[in-house]
């Protein structure tokens, strides 16, 4: 193979739903890949799971199938490979098997890569001497005290290139390196070795730009207001066998693919970029160039890489309590002081309702606090519109949204707080509306706890079947 | 947008926005934001004025510890680690923006010196 074409059609869970059909029947495709899970995805998809067994895996991916039935027909030789499996990756298998059968694809076969939970494995693995550090004080999970709600090891693209080996139309995954959905592909169709570091560095790269998909090809971009970012074209890497690649779009689509998405992508969420840590390789992006070709075409070049960490990251989850937030939206040339006094107000109707809760937070957003900068100057010009409120120069505000959030570790005292914002209609300051559709619901917190675990305590599991098979599972 | 015409900026500075993009994002609770020059030149510049200090002192009201930098000059870009900048981040966050994904948006306003060469650093025209 010369060229493997890999498109993204999902960046996270929520993500556009038709994206992924109009990808495919824009471009062709060797392999779609969608990627919908997040740091706080894993912990929202086990507790979907502890409440129904058969839950725990991204359900739009189920949606997109649905959408993508006639492409699969037309492109026989387009193959998907998704992290939707979550939490239950056997569930989600049997949700798609479902899919594929009723659309006459029930003997394409379809792999789920497992083994990456390690919820059930938790105190056997600390038994082994796994202590489960957290990454940035060192402390030892055997320390937390808490209950963990999600344990999951980000895996490599091993079981990915096994279910393919194995004739895999569609892989689904549970948690996985968002580029190992990019690499799995890659090692398999051009016959890699895991010790083609710097193939697996390009392929890494190239994987790591397309997985948030239109954040590479315009959306979220500066320039904004000259991209059709409506009809915006989801990404697409043209991959060669020494692991370059030319990032581009489908044609006839919005959005835009310069070197400054490429660049404004490579550097998002990352921290050194000499060592990007991904469990097949660790990638050196400064030695990364990037080159315009033409429109909408930039190809990337020069990566490099060494041996992977023997560990692999863990994304791990605990229970902190619960939080909930509301907003109002409060207008008129006093709104400042208004939503600030009605921010008191409601708080101290909690209080007297004999709830003090553990931490709360008010923002009065547009007026630039959802980004706290500089205290001296906030204070200054917040302190200038309370004592100004008969003066409209000095207070330029017609209206503000005011929103408060708290957590506690009591459900009931956050279940009081939310409460308190429909009574301010009507028994606070004039010019407040809105309530109804901006009160939250209290949702329990999941707190992070990022550490490692051995790779030689974690085995990859991969299972194959027909889709027809994997629907009466 | 365009950062040509920043009033409130005094004589002699400019916006970070007039020469540079950015997109920031969350690590648990730590925030990154990749600055990102039009220009070699302004690159250059960055890498002079654009200090982890200074950068630490713009987002002062955000609770950051420790500010680093890592350099990408192939790319024209700089790294900013921002330690414990997201109050807990995604999931524990009571702020509106748990991510941090405001903060790109957010450091294009931070006033930096103007450069003499200043019409070599504006992103080109096409």
């Amino acid at each position: 193979m010369s060229l493997l074409r890999i498109g993204n059609g999902a960046g996270f869970l929520g993500d556009n739903l038709d994206a992924p059909r109009l990808l495919v029947e824009g471009a062709e495709l060797d392999y779609l890949t969608l990627e919908y899970l997040a740091e706080l995805t894993m912990s929202i998809l086990a507790r979907a799971r502890e409440k129904t067994p058969s839950a725990g895996y991204a359900k739009d991916f189920i949606t997109v199938l649905g959408s993508l039935r006639a492409a699969l027909h037309a492109q026989p030789n387009l193959r998907i490979v998704t992290n939707a499996g979550g939490v239950n990756p056997r569930a989600c298998a049997k949700a798609a098997g479902r899919v594929l059968s009723d659309a006459r694809l029930g003997g394409r076969l379809l792999a789920v890569v497992a083994g990456d939970d390690l919820l059930p494995r938790l105190s056997e693995l600390q038994a082994a001497g796994c202590r489960f550090e957290h990454l940035d004080t060192g402390q030892p999970l055997s320390a937390l005290g808490r209950e963990v709600a999600a344990a999951n090891a980000y895996l490599g693209a091993e079981g990915i290139v096994r279910g393919l080996e194995n004739g895999a139309h569609l892989v689904v995954t549970g948690r996985v390196a968002d580029a190992s959905l990019t690499v799995g592909p890659a090692v398999h169709a051009f016959r890699w070795s895991f010790d083609h570091t710097d193939r697996l560095a390009g392929a890494s790269v190239a994987g790591h730009l397309i997985e948030c998909g239109a954040q590479v090809t315009g959306g979220y971009h500066r320039d904004w207001q000259d991209l059709d970012l409506a009809r915006v074209g989801y990404p697409l890497v043209e991959l060669s066998p020494d692991g370059s690649c030319v990032v581009t779009k489908p044609r006839f689509t919005g959005g835009t693919v310069d070197r400054h998405t490429v660049a404004a992508q490579l550097v998002y969420e990352i921290g050194d970029p000499a060592h990007y840590l991904t469990p097949d390789v660790d990638v050196d992006f400064t030695t990364v160039e990037i080159e315009e070709q033409g429109a909408n075409r930039v190809a990337v070049r020069g990566a490099t890489g060494g041996p992977p960490p023997d560990s692999y990251k863990v994304s791990l989850a605990y229970r902190a309590g619960f939080m909930a937030a509301g907003q109002l939206v409060v207008h008129g040339r006093d709104c400042l002081a208004k939503a600030r006094a009605a921010a008191e107000m409601l708080l101290a109707r909690v209080r007297r309702a004999g709830f003090e809760l553990d931490q709360t937070h008010v923002e009065l957003l547009g007026t630039g606090e959802a980004v706290p900068l500089r205290p001296a100057e906030a204070k200054t010009s917040a302190e200038g519109a309370l004592e100004s409120t008969s003066s409209e120069g000095a207070n330029h505000h017609r209206e503000v949204v005011l929103r408060i959030a708290a957590c506690d570790p009591r459900r009931e005292a956050l279940e009081r707080f939310v409460r308190e914002f429909a009574p301010l209609a009507t028994s606070g300051p004039a010019g407040l509306a809105g309530y109804t559709a901006a009160t939250g619901q209290v949702r329990p917190v999941f707190a992070y706890w990022p550490t490692t675990v051995p790779k030689a305590l974690v085995q990859p599991r991969m299972e194959v079947d027909t889709a027809a098979a994997w629907a009466e599972k | 947008m365009s950062h040509a015409s920043t009033s409130h900026v005094p004589p002699g500075r400019i916006a970070l926005g007039e020469i540079a993009h950015a997109r920031s994002g969350d690590k648990g609770n730590h925030a990154n934001i990749g600055v990102i020059a039009y220009t070699q030149r302004g690159y250059e510049h960055l890498q002079k004025e654009l200090t982890p200090q200074r950068v630490r002192e713009y987002f002062a009201a955000l609770g950051t510890t420790r500010v680093e930098r890592f350099e990408l000059p192939r790319l024209w870009a700089l790294n900013f680690l921002l330690y414990d900048a997201l109050a807990g981040g995604a999931s524990q966050s009571l702020r509106i923006d748990t991510q941090g994904k405001l903060l790109g948006t957010a450091v294009l306003e931070l006033e930096i010196p103007r450069p003499d060469n200043l019409a070599e650093m504006r992103r080109p025209q096409p």
